[in-house]
């Protein structure tokens, strides 16, 4: 059976910073400014949460997948990461993409429904969300291989959730990062909860012992404690970067809010256990802790408080002033040069098209005519 | 007589099914607790228990092949597919174990297993949440493949599909799920028209058009337009995708001469090809134009804005109408 590990915490729950002789010399770089910016991004991404989480409710995005309550394993990873490291995420780290630069009405190009994918892949080195549970984990695992053949030394970094341990395709990324000894890092949000199931569904010991008996190190990270999370990221990373192979993180954290807007967790989960993850909520600890150290000043507090507006007005305004795509654009891209099948259903289509007065009537299911 | 959407009728189908057979046996991801994300199961492990209503890992092709397991030990495994898209990650256990074991083993194993695919577009969904995957499936032989289009033979066609001793792919029109509709729940499905027939909707003469799933009320809905232009189409709903029940086609063709197929899936080496093809091969001399296809396009399924571009609409099929019987439509003029 498996050990119960414990956690790696650096912050405890009431914001007091705990010494760990292992972990403490990976963010030993981590002084007052550093700390304060990051408690600027768990509240800047904890902000735009919010903000598309109601851009949804008004009708302005299609669904969103909420990351709330897990602002702090995506800004501690995200943070830890290389320019040219190369991250392979599921749909629910737009943190991970704030920290990578991702430009933020990008990242609900894909939720409102004018674009399949929001960004370019190689411009902030994040490809776009995977939706197939667990498919990343096989391209970052591929890619890592190709940095091996390359002799670089960046890392190529895959999020998945609990639940996506269940899946082959992530069990076949660990057989190959470890058969290959590939520079990957196998970042596991454990949120507890897929959809309506629970972690223990998935898996009957620690999400973390899994990745060992593919015979890949693991690492259980309290996943609210953004400096933990940042110091085994760096701890995985490092390891990678010199030749060590893949190391498989378990950040243990909680989805606070529904899986997707679409959801009603109210069906399958306890109240109490929401109460529970509220006390270790990862921005009040960073919080508390500031306010320990005396930097929670109400220059920093209102500094903090601007940002996360102001990037909260721009997500909106992006978001809303998207221009609709254009009816030909379905038939871009799906090659990367003609065809002559889809030219022909193409000249067919324009011609249905300019046979309308008003291309919209031309698309309703109740129709035109 | 009960008025019910579609999504309840599937549920008391299922309900019906799992009453009657000890041996049923529903398999899925969120399908117990929950009741699926479509709530197509809700209550049913409330009311049979955890090992009759079974929430799985999130491992589909761990779910179709322990069916396969269980089938082999002589239950009737109904798996869920939370979504179209989904369903590849099973792909292979369906088309290289569910689909051949009978013939690989001579009849001596049966695989009586039906897979629910909530399936096609309209909803405004994500990637990998619309799609038409059907073809795929009646590729393969091995395997039944049924889409229903109505709350009653949502009920009464799952609970066939379930009591069949073939594999049966059961595709729900999700964007039909809340549509309501009169269901007979004394119906005996073995009495009732067997799932691999297809049935006349609207009978017309001029046109004969094929839909199935969630096209058949459009299609019923351009046969209603199209009486207001003096124009008679008869509707026919598939029902059964493989085998395909062409007498049934093949005597409205013969009647009205002209044959208009629709589906949401991409047109290329689609089920409409085969229905245009088979229809052409068994009764050329009755037909007076060439068959029509009125389809997706040989497209991924397109972000949410643009989906009813790639959907056939009302207008779309009555343009492919106007082409079979020849009346001026927006291809006038072109060559082939
Ligand atoms: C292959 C596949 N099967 C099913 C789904 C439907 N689905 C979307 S999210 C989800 C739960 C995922 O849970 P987990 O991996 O724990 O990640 P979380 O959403 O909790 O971050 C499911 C079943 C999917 N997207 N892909």
């Amino acid at each position: 059976m498996s050990t119960d590990r414990n956690l790696i915490q650096l912050i405890t729950p009431a914001g007091e910073r705990i010494s760990h002789p292992e972990f403490d010399p990976w963010v030993k770089d981590i002084g007052d400014e550093q700390l304060c910016s990051l408690y600027e991004d768990l509240t800047v991404i904890r902000r735009i949460d919010v903000e598309a989480t109601a851009l949804q409710r008004q009708g302005e995005l299609g669904l969103w997948p909420p990351l709330l309550g897990q602002e702090a394993a995506q800004v501690g990873s995200g943070r830890a990461l290389r320019e040219d490291d190369f991250v392979f995420s599921s749909y629910r780290e737009n943190g991970v993409a704030y920290c990578r630069g991702v430009d933020l009405t990008d990242i609900t190009r894909v939720w409102r429904g004018t674009a399949s994918s929001g960004w370019d892949p190689y411009t902030v080195n994040m490809a776009t969300p995977q939706i197939i549970i667990g498919a990343q984990t096989l391209h970052a695992t591929g890619y890592a291989m190709g940095i091996q053949n390359d002799g670089a030394d960046s890392v190529a970094v895959t999020y998945f959730g609990d639940g996506a341990t269940s899946e082959g395709d992530v069990n076949e990324a660990m057989v190959f990062a470890a058969s290959f000894q590939a520079p990957v890092v196998f970042f596991c949000s454990n949120n507890h909860w897929a959809i309506s199931e629970p972690v223990r569904l998935q898996s009957h010991i620690q999400i973390a012992d899994r990745a060992t008996g593919f015979g890949i190190p693991s690492l259980r990270v309290d996943g609210n404690d953004v400096l933990a999370v940042m110091a085994a990221t760096r701890v995985a990373l490092d390891r990678a970067r010199h030749g060590g192979g893949p190391t498989f993180i378990e950040a243990v954290t909680y989805r606070m809010g529904p899986h997707t807007t679409a959801d009603d967790p109210t069906r399958y989960r306890d109240a109490n256990e929401l109460e529970d993850w509220a006390a270790k909520d990862p921005i009040q600890r960073v919080k508390a802790l500031l306010e320990r150290k005396g930097l929670l000043t109400d220059q920093v507090r209102q500094h903090v408080h601007d940002k996360a507006e102001a990037v909260a007005r721009d997500i909106r305004s992006g978001c809303i002033g998207m221009p609709d795509p254009e009816p030909m654009d379905i038939f871009k891209h799906v090659y990367s040069g003609p065809n002559s099948w889809l030219d022909r259903q193409q000249d067919h289509y324009a011609r249905y098209l300019d046979s309308f007065g008003d291309p919209a009537g031309a698309t309703s299911e109740e129709g035109a005519r | 007589m009960t008025q019910m959407t579609f999504a309840r009728a599937i549920n008391s189908g299922l309900r019906k099914s799992l009453e009657n057979d000890p041996k049923v046996i529903l398999m899925g991801e969120d399908i117990g607790t929950l009741g699926g994300v479509f709530r197509v199961t809700d209550g049913l492990q409330k009311d049979f228990g955890t090992h009759r209503v079974v929430d799985t890992p999130l491992a589909e092709s761990a779910i179709m092949g322990t069916a396969v397991g269980l089938a082999y030990r002589g239950y009737r495994p109904v798996v869920e597919i939370q979504f179209d898209g989904f369903i590849y990650p099973a792909f292979d256990q369906i088309v290289s174990q569910v689909a051949k074991l009978h013939y690989r083993t001579q009849g001596a194993v049966k695989m009586p297993i039906t897979i629910r695919v909530p399936f096609g577009g309209g909803i405004g969904s994500p990637e990998h949440h619309s799609e038409s995957p059907e073809a795929y499936f009646t590729h393969t032989s091995g395997l039944r493949v049924v889409s229903v289009s109505n709350p009653q033979d949502a009920y009464t066609v799952i609970q066939q599909a379930i009591l069949s001793d073939d594999p049966v792919l059961y595709f729900e029109p999700k964007r039909r799920y809340h549509d309501k509709g009169e269901v007979d729940e004394g119906i005996d499905p073995g009495a009732a028209l067997p799932m691999d027939s297809a049935r006349v909707v609207t009978a017309g003469t001029d046109v004969t058009l094929v839909a199935y799933g969630p096209l058949v009320k459009t299609a019923k809905d351009a046969a209603t337009a199209a009486a207001d232009e003096g124009i008679s189409i008869e509707v026919i709903d598939l029902r059964s995708l493989a085998p395909v029940d062409y007498a049934t086609v093949e005597a409205s063709v013969r009647k009205t001469g002209r044959l208009v197929v629709t589906h949401e899936a991409g047109q290329s080496g689609g089920l409409g090809a085969e229905v245009a093809a088979s229809i052409t091969e068994r009764c050329f001399y009755h037909l007076e134009a060439a068959p029509v296809r009125i389809t997706g396009f040989d497209i991924p399924y397109p972000y949410s804005k643009l989906e009813m571009h790639h959907l056939p609409g009302l207008d779309r099929i009555l343009d492919g109408v106007d082409r079979a019987l020849g009346r001026p439509n927006s291809l006038s003029g072109l060559e082939g």
